[in-house]
This record gives structure tokens, sequence and C-alpha cells, in this order.
């Protein structure tokens, strides 16, 4: 029992590092939050699997959460504005898929390699918990950094959090008030993004955060 | 318990601080006078805790811990031999610069910006003086400055002084950052921030090495080492008058007390090279100090260079103590010590007449340029003659108080033979030749400082307008001429006095002055050397009484009417006497095509034309080309190229936080 739950610790938390890859080569907008959808399932199994061995309900509760906000709410939202604001039909075209996911393979080696020994009194669950947590942020950050579009960059910034989540509930102890705050901080940062980005759209036509920089002043 | 009293009236100080600005407020007509009177009050009882632990023996010195500051630490006072020398030096030059500014005080303008921040920085001198815990010392060292500051930039409508805060502030904030980073090196991984812990605690060679380092850039630059001096000639002379005679002579002696307590004191075992380091850095700037202020025509500026002089012959001595002691020769080290305080404290005293006289004539003539200036002996004599005094003393000439600590640093040169590293043996005979030149020019410097300033005719109507200061400003310099000459006399009980700091600084002390015969003093022992100022001064009144009586009992009481010399200048304008450019020229010459690259031109007018020939003379100084202008260049530079980062998109940002963290994180990996 002992061997089968850190297995399946390890499968979903490796999971969404596999749901994190795929994100980095959607080039259209909706299939990228169906595959942002698809990581916030997969994040809340992973936090259900843990409140079931630890025996800790309250990670039900954060499951749940993660479930209802981020696998449902947000995914939906950003769906009905990608389909308000017209551009689901556009194709990103950031650097080549290959060298991104390669980038990715080395950022998943080098938290490997910090984590593993950093943490090698934790144990195991946690252990590859956080490496594997760490992955997943790096590649969230990645995914902002190589995006062009806002939209994607959200979507980014929200899978970088779900790293986050993942590697609060492995470390055993993340009280449950800061979960919900961090959730309603994650949820009111996508209340006041989508808002900005109907007063991009309306002002610069477009979603490209590259037009805003055409715009700025003082540049040389 | 003289600390706890000590301790109060720093307390007090800061509450006269406080007082002032409302006093100022409510336009009390006697706000000056109250504040500089307490000041001097709570000096003068500083001055006694000070003395009484120098003098009293451990029964009146001691610690005491506070609990205010940072939690953990607390605040640690201490009251050892050495703080109390250096708070005597402190305190009497404070009390009698209060007591000048009485008198001074009352030429000031905006009262409002120079009473709050007087008395805050005496409080915070006295502080970096009994602090025993880094935090506490450096707090206190920064309050220091920017009080300080705040009095160089109390003339504020001039650019000039606005300039000079500005090196000021730059300077200050370079020095503490070294001697933050000197600290954090003591305290260790641990974080031993008390100096009793930093002083058992064993330090690593070359972790010493870098504190000395970082303390020479830190005090170094509080007290004015070339090439970190540039702040100096700028911010003394942009301070009212008593604020430049306590910035001269006694805020470079705080940075020279900092240096001696971290590395004489705190730091443990010297290695000889540091010797080597200190006395190039002292020679170095004993040289060039004197020879910018052979130059200078701004007086207040000419004694600003002096300082640096002088600073640089206190670290001559202190580089020959490290030498000495490094070697384990305790006598030879608790001479250059001694010599090295008590020239501190000498030139504590003669600095402050000295700033003290140019204050008055800038009270009195309105002028500092001593091209303008001339025949003010006539219009202001005691000032002119007490500033004599001071210049005497200042040349280091017999029987005053300068040459007693300079003679016995030369003494501790000749002792340098028996030192075993053959770096030190060339080296130290050097440096005693740079401080016989540095010497010389000295004297040079203040001839022509007293003879252009005071002698001949009044070369402007302001020179000729002149009046003689206040009766305060000049008790002020009567005392310190007193003491110049009292020091200078009998200095033999001046140096038992300074036995128990070098006990606690290299572990001896110089053998103990017999106060007779003749009241001399022995550096040594008596078969080797020894001077006696109270002969030397008895003769040159013998001398002076003979020739008097000698010229007039026997010289024509006739009066002779012959064809007038005049002097060499017949001619009534006050142009054609010896200005201070031209006394000057001679060391120019010889000195200015190395030292400042000076060059001569002539512009002859062309053919026809009938204007006048000009001669044009350029001095540059290198310290500011090549060390200073270099650092601005890269400063800027830098500066420029990273303004881009001012003007980059969202995603670049997000990148470099991106690839500074996955730096971090490869350093991780990598180190652990």
């Amino acid at each position: 029992m002992e061997r089968f739950s850190l297995d399946a610790a390890h499968l979903l938390a490796g999971g969404m590092v596999l749901v994190s890859f795929m994100m980095l080569y959607q080039n259209r907008i909706l299939g990228l939050l169906n595959v942002f959808a698809a990581h916030a399932v997969v994040l809340s199994l992973s936090v259900a699997w843990q409140a079931y061995v630890q025996a800790a309900p309250h990670l039900f509760v954060t499951a749940a959460i993660a479930l209802l906000l981020k696998a449902i709410t947000i995914p939906v939202a950003l769906h009905h504005m990608v389909l308000r604001l017209g551009v689901h039909r556009d194709i990103e075209t950031v650097g080549g898929i290959g060298p991104t996911m390669l980038m990715g393979m080395g950022l998943v080696a080098l938290s490997m390699v910090v984590m593993l020994p950093a943490a090698a009194e934790a144990d195991p669950i946690a252990r590859e918990d956080l490496a594997l947590a760490l992955s997943v942020i790096l590649l969230g950050l990645l995914m902002m950094v190589t995006r062009q579009n806002a939209i994607s960059q959200i979507v980014g910034f929200m899978s970088l959090e779900n790293g986050l989540v993942l590697a609060a509930t492995g470390a055993r102890g993340m009280p449950l008030v800061v979960e919900i705050s961090v959730a309603f901080s994650v949820l009111v940062a996508f209340i006041v993004i989508g808002v900005f980005l109907f007063r991009i759209r309306e002002r610069f036509d477009t979603i490209d955060t590259q037009a805003l920089d055409d715009f700025r002043e003082g540049r040389e | 318990m003289p600390i706890a009293a000590a301790l109060l009236s720093v307390a007090g100080l800061a509450g006269v601080a406080v007082v002032a600005p409302i006093l100022v407020a409510r336009r009390i007509a006697l706000a000056t006078s109250i504040v500089y009177g307490a000041s001097f009050v709570l000096a003068a009882v500083l001055l006694v805790c000070g003395l009484s632990a120098l003098l009293g023996g451990s029964a009146f010195q001691g610690a005491v811990h506070l609990p205010i500051g940072l939690p953990w630490i607390g605040a640690h006072f201490v009251l050892d031999p050495l703080s109390a020398a250096f708070l005597v030096i402190v305190d009497f030059g404070a009390m009698i610069a209060s007591f000048y500014a009485i008198g001074y005080g009352a030429h000031e303008e905006e009262p409002g910006r120079v009473l709050p921040f007087y008395p805050a920085f005496l409080a915070g001198m006295n502080l970096v003086v009994l602090s025993a815990d880094a935090f506490g010392f450096l707090v206190a060292w920064e309050f220091m400055s920017l009080s300080s500051w705040a009095l160089v930039m109390a003339h504020h409508h001039d650019a000039e002084n606005r300039r000079a805060g500005y090196v000021y502030l730059l300077m200050a904030s370079f020095g503490t950052l070294m001697l933050l980073l000197a600290f954090g090196l003591l305290a260790g991984p641990d974080g031993d921030y008390i100096f009793s812990a930093i002083r058992t605690a064993a330090h690593v060679p070359w972790l010493s090495g870098l504190v000395l380092v970082l303390m020479l850039l830190g005090a170094g630059s509080k007290a004015g080492l070339v090439p970190l001096h540039v702040w100096l000639p700028l911010a003394h002379p942009a301070a009212p008058s008593h604020v430049s005679a306590l910035m001269s002579g006694v805020m470079t002696k705080v940075a020279v007390y900092a240096f001696i307590r971290v590395v004489f004191d705190l730091v443990g075992e010297p290695a000889w090279w540091w010797a080597v380091t200190v006395l190039t850095l002292g020679a170095g700037s004993a040289v060039l100090g004197v020879l910018h202020a052979v130059l200078q025509r701004d007086l207040k500026r000419l004694l600003a260079y002096s300082t640096v002089e002088n600073v640089g012959i206190i670290f001559i001595g202190l580089g020959l103590g490290l030498a000495f002691k490094t070697n384990d020769m305790t006598g030879a080290a608790a001479l250059a010590v001694t010599a090295s305080v008590f020239h501190a404290f000498n030139h504590s005293l003669f600095k402050s007449l000295l700033f003290f006289g140019a204050g008055n004539v800038l009270t009195g003539s309105g002028e500092r340029d001593i091209e303008k200036l001339g025949g003010l002996v006539h219009r202001m004599p005691e000032t002119a003659y007490l500033f004599l005094g001071g210049c005497l003393a200042i040349s280091a000439l017999p029987p005053l108080n300068g040459f007693v600590s300079e003679w016995l640093i030369l003494q501790a040169i000749l002792l340098s033979p028996d030192l075993p590293q053959w770096a030190l043996r060339f080296l130290v005979p050097a440096s005693g030749a740079m401080l016989a030149l540095a010497a010389a020019l000295a004297a040079a410097c203040f001839v022509r400082a007293f003879g252009i300033t005071f002698l001949s005719r009044p070369r402007s109507p302001a020179a000729e307008t002149a009046h003689e200061a206040s009766r305060w400003q000049i008790r002020a310099m009567y005392a310190l001429m007193a003491l110049c000459l009292v020091a200078g006399v009998f200095p033999g009980p001046f140096l038992d006095a300074l036995s128990p700091v070098s006990q606690l600084l290299v572990g001896g002390a110089m053998p103990k002055q017999p106060i007779l015969p003749h009241f001399s003093i022995i550096p040594i022992s008596e078969s080797r050397s020894s001077y006696s100022g109270f002969l030397v001064f008895f003769f040159i009144l013998m001398a002076s009484w003979a020739a008097i009586r000698v010229i007039h009992n026997f010289a024509s009481r006739a009066i002779r009417r012959a064809p007038p010399w005049d002097c060499g200048f017949p001619d009534p304008s006050p142009a054609t006497q010896y200005t201070a450019d031209s006394f000057a020229q001679p060391i120019r010459r010889v000195f200015g095509p190395i030292a400042f690259r000076a060059k001569i031109g002539q512009a002859m007018p062309p053919p026809g034309d009938m204007a006048p020939a000009r001669l044009t003379l350029s001095l540059r100084d290198l310290v500011w080309e090549f060390i200073y202008a270099p650092l601005e260049g890269a400063v800027l530079y830098a500066a420029e190229r990273l303004n881009v980062l001012q003007f980059l998109t969202i995603r670049s940002y997000l990148s470099l936080v991106f690839a500074a963290l996955v730096l971090l994180l490869v350093l991780v990996a990598t180190w652990a």
C-alpha cells in the first residue's frame, strides 16, 4: 500500500508535468484552454490523492476548489472571453516548438538536480513532489516568457500557480486558510487581468502585448 | 562612573539638538548663545570624563550595556584608555569650538541651518568613540557623517558648497559601506558584533588583511588619506569656521580612532606588509597634501589640505607602530603609537587654532582669498599673533607641540635598522625623508599663508576695512595657543598620560618620563636621545631678550635720512607686492611638473596688436584625473547601458526574472 500510494502520487504529479509540456506546444488558444483545464483536473486529482494518503480532510477542500475554480470556472470564462474577443482563430508563432520543448526538458532536469539533494531528508512523497512541482512552476514561467498573446500569458501564470499548490500539498501542513487565500488571489488576478484584456482590446484592437510596447513613450 | 556621565552628556547634546530648532523658530534672541553655551558645558563634562578615565586608571574606566538598539545586541559602550584618549581630543576641540562659536555664531545669517546640527554632530563623534559594538559604531558613524554633511550644506546658496556637499555625501557613504564590510568580516559567520567578542575570536590572516584594506578605505576616506582626500578640501571650507575646525581638527581624528581601534585592537596580530601599505599611504598623503596646500589661495582650503598632510604624518606613525608590533619590538612600537596619538592631539589643537584664525579673518573682512588680504596685522593684531603661533606649531618649530610629536615619529624612524624585513628597512627611511620634506614644505606653506594674509599692505578694500573679532573668539584662540605651548614645553606628562593607550595597543609603553632634569623627554633611553622643550624655550627667551637688550643699548638712535629702498616697492600700488602665487612659484617650479603636470603657456598677441602678452598656468589634479574621472566615466557608462532596462517589454522583464531564477537554481545545483 505504501509503495502503491507513492507510485500513484508520483504518477499524478508527473502527469502534471506532462500536461505542462502539452501546453507548451499548443498554438491554438482554444486548444490551450482545454489543456489547461486538464492540467487543473490532474492537479485536483493529485491533491485529492494526497488528502487520502495523508488522511487530511482539508486537502479535499483544496482539491474541490481546484476542480471548481481552475478546471471549470476559469477555463469556461476564458473560453467566453476568447470568443467575444474573436481571437479563437489566431495562431501564435513564438519561437519554434522544438527549442521550447528542449528548454522545458532542461528545466525539468534542473529542478530535479536542485530539489532532490536539497530535500533529501524529507519523506519520499514530499521530495519527488517538490521536484515535480518546481518543474511545473518553471514550465509555467517558460510559457509566460515564450508567448505573446495576453491570454496565453494568463494561462501560463495559472499553470504556474497550479505548481505552487502542488508543492504546498506535498509538503504537508499548509493551512487551509493559506490555500483559500491563494485561490482567491488568483481569482482576483484573473478578474483584473480579464478587465484589462477588454480595455486593451478596446484601445488597440489586439491583445498582442507587442502592440502595447509600440505605443509606449520614452523608448529609444 | 565617568562612562555614565559621558553617556548622559551625549544624551544632553542630543537633547540640545532637539531643542535648538524650537529656539530658532521662536526667534529667541539668545538662541545661539544658549545652544553653544550648553554644548560648551556638556563637552566640558565629557572632557572631564575622558581625562579621569585616562589619568585615573581602571577605577574610572568601564563598560555599559544598554538595552536599546538591535534587540539581540543592545548597545554596548566602553571607556578604555584608547577611547578615553580620543574622548579628550574630541571634547577639548568641541569645548573650545563651542566657546569660539558663541562669538562667531553671531555672524551666522541662517542660524537655523547650523544650530540643530552642531550638537548632533558633537554627539555623533562622541558616540563613535564610546561605542563598543559594530552596530552602534556604524550608526554613530553615519550620524556623525550626516550631521556634518548638514553643516557643510549650511550655506547652500553657493553652488560650490552644494557640490562640496554632494562629493562629501558620496565619499561618506562609500566610507561607511567599507566599514560595514570590514565589521561584517570581523564578525564572521556567527555574527558576533560586540567588540569584546571580535577581539577574542581568531581571524584568518587573509581576512584580516582584507579588513585592513577596508579600514584604510573606510576610515581613510574620512580621515583624508590620499587618494581618498578629495572631499576634504571641498567640504571643510564650506562649513562655518568653527565647524571647519571640528571637521578638520577633530572628525579626522575620530577616523584615526576607528582605524586604530580595529587594526591595533580588534583584528589581532598584524602582518608586516600591513606596515608597508600604511606607511606608503601615509607618506604619500603627507607630501601630496602639503604640496597642494602650498599652492592654495583660499585660506580655509589651504588649511584643509594641510590636514591631509598631518593625517599622513599620523598614519606614518601608525604604520611604524604596525611594523614594530609585528616584529615584537614593543618599546619602538609604543614610541610610534604614542607619537601618533600625541600628534593627533596636537594637530587638533593647532588646526583648530588656525581655522579659528581663518574664521576671524572671514568675519573681519569677508574674504577667504589670501590674494585679496594683507596688512591684517595692523587691524587684527591679536588674531594675527595667535595665527602666527598656530603657524609655528604646525610647521613643527620648537618649542611648540608640533615639533615634539614629529620629532618622536622621526625617533621611531631611526629605530628602523633593527627591523628584519628588507622592504621595511628601505621603506621606513624613505618615509622619514618624505616626512622631513613634508615638514619643510609645511613651513614654507605657512610662511606664505601668514605673510600674505597678515603682513605687507592690504590688497583689497575688504582687507583695508577689516576689524578685530569678538572677545569670545580671541579667548578661545588664546586657550588653544596656551595649550600648544604647554604641550610643547612640558610634553612629559602628556606622554605619560598616553602610556595606558600604548599598553592597550601594543602591549608596552614608553619609558616613564622623568620630570627633572629640565623637563626633558626620552623616547627610548636617556643615552640615545632626549629633548627638552623647556630648555629650548628658555634659550629662545634668553636669546631674544639678549638680542633686544643689545640692539636697544648699542644701536644708534640718531635719525638717518637716506634715499628710500622702500622694501622693494617704491610704487605705492599694493599690486606690486609679493603675491601668494609668486611666493609659491619656486616650489611650484620644482614639484609642479611631476605632482601637477604644471604647464606654463605664453599667449603672445599677433604682431601689430597692442594687447599685453599673457602667461597662463595650468595645474592638473592627477588624483581626479586618473582615479575619479575614470570611475565617474565607468559609472556613467554603466548607467547609460543599464538605462535600457527602464524600457523593456513585459515579456523581456519576465524573461529577465526567469533567467535570473534559472541562473540561481543552476548556482544552487552546482554549489551543493
